[in-house]
Order: C-alpha cells, then structure tokens, then sequence
C-alpha cells in the first residue's frame, strides 16, 4: 500500500459512509415493521423523529460520494508518477483490477443516494408517509453497495506499489512490469460524435415530453434517455471532446480535463452531468409511484420540475461540448 | 426555490446570532479545531512544498546517470569506458561528472565537492553552498583552508556563493576547477565518477537505459523518474505517517466535538423547545443547527489553514521543521515558494471538517426532535 | 372552528410512571369566540391546550380543525398547519434572551421565507400597535413584565394567525397590567379571532369577554358554561 494522506481520508469516507448507514439499518428493520402513521403511540412518535435522522445521513452520504468521488479520481491521478507507464488517472487507475470498478461503483451509490433523497422529498410531501416503507427497504438494499464500495477500495489502494528504487541507490528500472493501459480503447470520432449528440438528444427530448406533458410513460423514457445520455456522453468525452481539450489528436484521458492546464474544464463538464443523470434517473423511479392517491398531484409537480431540470441541463450540456469542439484549435475531419 | 434560499437565509442568521450569544462555549471549541487544522495543515503545505521543490530541481537535473559497478558496489568510470558506449540513437549529450563528499570536523559537516562543467571556475577558487557560508562564516574573497584525506592542507579563496533559490540541494554545495579537485581528491587522471546522459525525447528514456545495460554490462544506469518516484513517496510516506500519528488527535478532537454537542444546556434546550412551540419544524431546526456546525467547521478550517499557511511559508514551518527534513547537520534554511493545492485542501477538509460534522449529526438530531409542547410543560 | 372527540393523552405509555393526563374528552371551540379553560393547576388543561394547538398529539381519539381531521398527521404538516392557524402565548412568555423585541417577533416567520423587508415591517407596525415602537431594537431581558408579554402577544401574532392559544396569560401580571391584558383581548376578539385561554384568575374567568368556560378537573371535563 501507498502511505498517502489523500488514499487514507478516502479509507475514511467510505468507512463513515458505511458505518451511518450500518447504524441505520435496525432502525430500517424497525420502520419496516412496526411504522402505522395513525397512530400516537410513543413508538411511532419515535419512529417519525427518527425518520429526520436518517433523511440527514443518508443526504450527507450522498455528498460525501461525490466528493470522494472527485478526490478518488485526484488521488489516481496524482499516484501516476508512482507508477513506470502511467500518465494519468487511467494509467494508476489500470494498475491493479479493482481501480475502475470502485470509480464505477462510487458513481453508482451517488446516484442510488440521490435517487433516494428524491424519493424522500417526495414523500415528504405527502400527509401520509406512503413511501416509507420502500424507503427502508432502499436503504438496507444500499448498505451492500457501500459494503462492497469500502472493500474494493481497500483492495485497489492495498495493492498499490510504487516502482520505486529498492536498495540503496540501486537501480531496478522495474523491466519487470508490464506496460500498463495507459489509454481506453475508444472509438473512431465520427461514430462517437453520432452516438454523443443522438445519446444526448434522446436524453433532452425524452425528459422535454414528460417536462411538457407529464405521464408515466414518458417518465420512464425520461430515465432511459438520462442512462443513454450519460452513457453517450462518456463516449463522446473519451473519443473525441477529450481530443478537442486537450488539442491532441491520441489523448483520450477523461480525467486530465479536471486539471487546471485545461481550466477545470472537466468540472463545466461532470458537474452538470452528473446532476442532470441523477435527476432524470429519478423522474421514472417517481413514476412507479405515481397512482398513490396521496401522491399523485406531488409526483406529477415534482417528476416534470426534475425532467425540465434534467431536459436543460443536457441541454447546457450538449452546447458546452459543441462550443469546445468549434474553439478548438484541432481538426479531426479536414 | 427563492423562498427556500430567503429560508436558508433567515436560518443561517438566527445561527449567526445564536453563536454570538454563546461565546464561551463556541469559542474553545474553535480555538481547538482550529489548532487541529492548523497542525494538519502545516505538515502537508510543508511535505508538498518540499516535493515540489525536490521536482523542480530533478527537472533540470540528467534524464539518466550511469554509474560503474564492481563487486555491487559504486566505482569509478575508467579511461576508455565511455568510448565503448559508441553513438546511441536518442541521446543528445554525454557529461562525465566529477564529485565527492568531504568531512569537515571543524563544522562536524558532509560537505559535497563538485566539479562544475558549464561553470567558469578558476584554479584555487571555489563556489560554495549558502549554509556552508554560514557555517564557516565566509564571504567572497575570503580564504578557506581543508585537510585533504591525505593529510595536505589545501586553501582555496572563496569567489562566490550559490544562490539562495535552491538551497535544499545546494546548502552544503562546494564547486572548484577540475584540477583542484583531482589534487585534493588525488583522484587517478581520466577517472570520472558517473556520466550523465541528456535524452530528448522521454519516452525514449527506458530503450537507452535497456541500450547501456546491452553495451556495458557492469554499469547501473538511474533514471530521473525513478529517483522522482522514490522522492514522492519517500515525501508521501512521511505525510501519511504525521496524519496516522495525527488520527489519534483527530479522533479526540471528534469525541470532544460529539460532546459539546450532544452536551446541551437548559437554555438552548429551552431555546430550541420554544422554537419549536412557535412554528419551526423538526427539519428547520436541524438546518439551523446543521448551519452553526458547518459556520464553526468553516471558520475554524479557514482560520487554521491561514495560519499554517503563514508558519510554513513566512516562519520556516520552525515548528516541524527537525522531524519532516530529516538530520542534516547543515540545515538548509530556504523560504519554500508558496504553493497551494486543491487536492490538497480537500484531503485536509476530508480529515477535518467531515468528521466533525459527521460527530455532529446525531447530538444535532437529537437536539432537533425535542417535542414541542415541551415549551408549554417548562 | 376545533372538534374534539373521545381525547385521551397518556404519558410514560408502558413504563411504571405511566400517567394519564386526559380522557374521554369531547370539546368543541366556537370560532370567533372567546373559550375560557378553568380548573385547579394538574387539571389537565394545559395538556388540552397542546392538544387543541397541535402542538401534541393525543393518544387516542380525533382532533378535526375547520372539518378536517388532523389528530393522525405526522409532526411535519402539524406543524405546517399549526403556524398558519395557531398563536401562542406561554405563561412564562418563553422570549429569547439575548434577541432584540423586533427579533423575538419576527422568530416564527423565519422558516416561511418571507421577504426581510416586508417581515420587518409587520413586525414593527405590530409592536407599534402594542406601544412598543420605542422598545422594539431593546434587548428582551432588559423589558420590564407588562412589556414581555406584549412583545410575547405580537410574536403570537405575526403569522396572523385565526386562533391565538394563550397559557396563563395573568399568571405574571398584576392586576393593573391584567387589566390591560384584558383590553388587549378585547380588541383581538373585535378582529374576529378565535381564542382559547387557560386561566384560574376570576378577573378573566368572570370577565364579560369571554363566552364559553370549559371547567376541568382530573382530566375531565365537568361544565361546559355558555354565556351567550
């Protein structure tokens, strides 16, 4: 293992995360059990008080993720020099198998905990509680994620070693290792601007419909367009937005771009992605949702406000990455 | 949403004032979070200057050094080693180098002799590091007499100083004339320490080195980036020690926290029972509690920071300084550059104010969910 | 204006100092009425007030505000509704020290995010109407009784509220500043609003304002009284 400050703050972020919602979990049991809204006995009342609780955990959880996220993703990047072949993230990130499956996972508890905490306004609204009990039972289905979030971060960074020079002043210019994958395999620009923009375009037309004119259907397109468009947008910034970054016809790092050489650009970038994923992912879960007599009028306020957020933000999404592409001073097609 | 934001507002000042009103208790627990962010603080802005410092002096140093091997051990390159080498594809310039170390007893100092090749040096001068003229008390012009290891006694006059810039390397730095090198060191004529090799293009580094082991066997080519790596995590381990040494002041600091938290007196539970009473819901209350913690953890982090900010890069980090350089008899005494690093100050957040506001979530909550009629039972 | 039916409120449920402070109440509040709660102090009817001022929730039995039944709702939406409906003046005034009289006010409007301006307005112009402008930037410790619970009466009533709740509302006073409370009420009551007192003091007890008395012991009801 690698002794660096910024690996044993993520060590402890996932052990908060985990350890919360650990403490959560008899409490979920005891909801799913014994919750009655109509009642005032002293065990409800201490129920309700303790639903503010978790609402809080689960909320500090989900921004702990995407903070550590973010710092997971510096972390890598930094250990490069650690590393004889790595450039970047992707190179440390390549070192052992366990490096991108946590990045992958990170971002997925992101998106479960922000689904949740919809889910969670939502329910708020409504006088009776109707979603507490799939509440809980969410939340002790999101406990095997950060479980499996800590043990595969352990396993990444437990396993790290840096080629350094071993005995003194010797020289061991590691011939050993293996070159690593330094670069993701990617596709040709062309099709890659094809899926990005017709990706994208789904996303903003799918989530514009059920902004416009609401319904189930279109919520739950909403939620397949939000997953193409991340997925599509992805593509787009390994296989060519990357290249119009950074000016460099083979560069495909979808990480440098957070550097400041390239003015945080990466920030513009995922912020508003991940916002605009985890909002329109949300809309068709709200969906399922939508025939509760007490949260009809709720759902249906809520889903289009979070699909005319998901349908503009896209929307920023798709001129911002068109902008970088015309400023660019490199040209793939002549 | 404009509502909620004029909401936030009124939270956030109603938190402010209520503070204010609480001087004593809050400001201990500043004051210590503080002290815990800036010692946190001091110790990485200072490990990172440091490796900054050590990159960018490697940076102009040689993409590789090739040194002599015999029996395992460093050796001297002999006359017509370096003919062997022949032309390598890739490789711009070879510099066969000259340096030594010295024992001072006078000062009970290393001092590290060098032959400088692109430095202009008469015979009988030398050009000395800034921590060895401090240490003898030298100025140009002045002379300086070494008993060499065989016993003469040479004197050189004093032409000038290095620079201050680069201390960390060049404290206990003496560079001379070629001759009076090999004079004092009576090193064999034609004899050179290690070569340095200049490569353009860096990934061409690995296929030269792999070239020289092929051509001279008996050598040990050093890549720059390998001896960076071991710098960085050499650096990075130290760092990671501090904290885990540090964890334990951390976690008192977290308990501490959890139990002026959790610890409410009468009046701010009779405050938070009348808010309630008034009209505040459960979840209001939790957010203006949630906003005094994250005021607290703010400033203290801000205040911290400052401060270690100021002892690194204005006081010479005079506080750590013995354990994180490491023993030198000659201390460098540089003024590291100012550098500050997003990664950085996350990573100091992470230890920080994450913890304390995790500790504070709970004695927070429970603080919220008091009932409100308790007002009217007071 | 309140519907109460079959309350109960027990304490300590399950525990050995399991306590029953109400039972088998039925009450009704008139609207734009003034609603007297007399008995002797462990009556019950403070516990009534928390229940009537959603402030509690009973055990058993069914609270309905304006038609609406609203006993089994979570804190939350009492809450909402509580302080779009509900004042509240506590016996011991319950004003934060350390806060200005203008401060104290406004404290119940913070979570609806008004804006500040227009807040600070209605604070002011409410304590204008209780003589209270030239005290309104003094700190709350530093007014004298009469003055506290002035400033308490325009707290309860800067949400504009349909019912003010008051608890005790002479217990402090003497009887010159009673008889100014007195007035007060009055002049609320002339507003159309609803208002429900607890109180033991004959001054307000056999006070012509008040039109219904609701006499209690041992958490029951034992007279409903209507002047009117």
């Amino acid at each position: 293992m690698i002794f660096q400050p910024a690996i044993l703050a993520l060590i402890l972020a996932a052990v908060l995360s985990l350890a919360m919602l650990t403490g959560a979990f008899p409490f979920a049991v005891q909801v799913i059990r014994h919750w009655d809204v109509t009642s005032g006995s002293e065990r409800q009342l201490m129920l309700e008080r303790r639903t503010y609780l978790f609402s809080t955990l689960v909320a500090f959880v989900c921004l702990l993720q995407l903070f550590s996220t973010l710092l997971y993703v510096f972390t890598a990047d930094k250990l490069a020099v650690m590393f004889v072949g790595a450039m970047c993230a992707v190179g440390s990130l390549n070192v052992n198998p366990f490096g991108f499956p946590t990045l992958y996972l990170q971002l997925s508890i992101f998106f479960l905990a922000a689904i949740w905490l919809v889910l969670n306004h939502a329910d708020n609204q409504a006088r009776d509680y109707p979603l507490v009990r799939i509440k809980y039972a969410y939340l002790i289905a999101l406990w095997p994620f950060l479980a499996a979030n800590l043990w595969l971060m352990l396993s990444y960074f437990l396993a790290l070693k840096a080629d350094v020079i071993t005995s003194c002043c010797g020289s061991l210019f590691s011939e050993g290792s293996s070159a690593l994958a330094a670069e993701i395999s990617t596709l040709a620009p062309l099709p890659a601007m094809a899926i990005f923009f017709g990706g994208l375009l789904f996303a903003i037309g799918a989530a514009f419909w059920h902004w416009r004119l609401g319904g189930d259907f279109s919520g739950y397109l909403t939620t397949v367009g939000a997953a193409s468009g991340f997925a599509a947008a992805l593509i787009g910034i390994l296989s060519f937005l990357s290249l119009y970054i950074y000016e460099h016809p083979h560069h495909h790092c979808p990480f440098c771009i957070l550097q400041p050489e390239y003015g945080y650009l990466g920030y513009a970038l995922y912020l508003p992605l991940f916002a605009a994923t985890a909002s329109g992912l949300a809309v068709g879960v709200l969906r399922l949702f939508s025939r509760r007599p007490s949260l009809i009028s709720i759902i249906a306020r809520l889903s289009a406000r979070l699909a005319g957020f998901t349908a503009i933000v896209f929307l920023l999404f798709a001129v911002l990455s068109s902008l970088i592409v015309l400023r660019s001073r490199l040209y793939l097609f002549s | 949403m404009r509502t909620w934001i004029e909401k936030q507002l009124y939270l956030i000042d109603f938190a402010l004032a209520s503070l204010a009103r609480k001087k004593a208790k809050h400001f201990g627990l500043l004051l210590l979070f503080a002290a815990l962010v800036f010692v946190l603080a001091s110790v990485s802005l200072y490990t990172h200057a440091l490796r900054r410092e050590t990159q960018s002096l490697l940076a102009a140093s040689p993409e590789i050094v090739l040194q002599r091997l015999v029996a395992g051990r460093h050796d001297l390159i002999p006359p017509g080693y370096l003919e062997r080498l022949g032309t390598i594809r890739g490789v711009q310039k070879i510099q066969p180098r000259l340096w030594g170390y010295y024992y001072d007893a006078v000062v009970k100092a290393n001092y590290t002799f060098m032959v400088a090749p692109d430095m202009a040096i008469a015979r009988g001068e030398i050009v000395v590091g800034p921590a060895l003229m401090r240490a003898r008390g030298l100025a140009p012009g002045n002379g300086v007499s070494f008993r060499s290891y065989t016993g003469e006694l040479f004197t050189f006059i004093v032409g000038d100083v290095l620079p201050q810039a680069s201390e960390l390397v060049s404290a206990d730095l003496v560079l001379m004339h070629e001759a009076d090198f090999r004079a004092f060191f009576k090193y064999p004529e034609g004899h050179y320490t290690d070569v340095a090799l200049s490569i353009a293009n860096p990934q061409e580094v690995k296929n030269v080195a792999k070239k020289l082991l092929n051509q001279l066997p008996d050598s040990r080519p050093i890549l720059r980036e390998e001896v960076l790596r071991t710098y960085a995590s050499l650096f990075d381990w130290r760092e990671g020690l501090m904290l885990a040494l540090l964890s334990a002041a951390i976690l008192a600091f977290v308990i501490f926290a959890w139990d002026k938290a959790a610890g409410l007196s009468a009046e701010e539970r009779r405050e938070i029972g009348i808010l309630k009473a008034i009209g505040w819901e459960t979840g209001e209350v939790l957010s203006m509690k949630s906003w005094e913690a994250i005021l607290i953890a703010l400033a203290a982090f801000l205040v911290g920071y400052l401060a270690a900010y100021l002892h690194v890069f204005h006081q010479h980090a005079f506080l750590f300084e013995p354990v994180l350089k490491g023993w030198a008899v000659l201390y460098p005494r540089f003024a590291l550059p100012p550098h500050i690093d997003g990664l950085q100050i996350a990573t100091l957040f992470f230890f920080t104010v994450v913890p304390y506001v995790a500790a504070t979530l709970v004695p927070i909550w429970r603080a919220a969910t008091i009932d409100p009629d308790a007002a009217m039972r007071l | 204006m309140i519907e109460l039916s079959g309350i109960r409120k027990v304490f300590n449920q399950g525990r050995h100092n399991e306590f029953c402070a109400l039972s088998s109440i039925d009450l009704t509040i008139p609207a734009q009425r003034i609603t007297v709660l007399k008995g002797p102090s462990g009556s019950g009817k403070t516990t009534l007030l928390t229940i009537l001022g959603l402030l509690a929730r009973p055990t058993e039995g069914r609270v309905k505000l304006l038609g609406e039944a609203v006993s089994g709702l979570p804190e939350r939406f009492l809450t909402e509704i509580r302080r779009k409906t509900f004042g509240f003046v506590f016996q011991q005034f319950h004003l934060l020290r350390g806060l200005s009289a203008l401060e104290n006010v406004i404290l119940p409007a913070y979570p609806l995010g008004l804006p500040r301006r227009e807040l600070l307005a209605k604070g002011e112009a409410l304590l204008a109407r209780l003589r209270l402008d030239q005290r309104r930037n003094a700190r709350i410790e530093w007014l004298s009784g009469g003055e506290q619970q002035r400033v308490a009466i325009c707290r309860a009533l800067i949400n504009d509220p349909q019912v003010l709740i008051a608890d005790e509302p002479t217990a402090n006073l003497d009887t010159r500043l009673a008889k100014e409370f007195l007035a007060i009420l009055e002049s609320l009551a002339e507003e159309k609003r609803t208002i429900v007192l607890t109180s033991h003091d004959p001054l307000i007890v056999e006070s012509s304002l008040c039109d219904r008395i609701v006499s209690m012991r041992d958490g029951r009801i034992i007279e409903i009284y209507d002047r009117r």
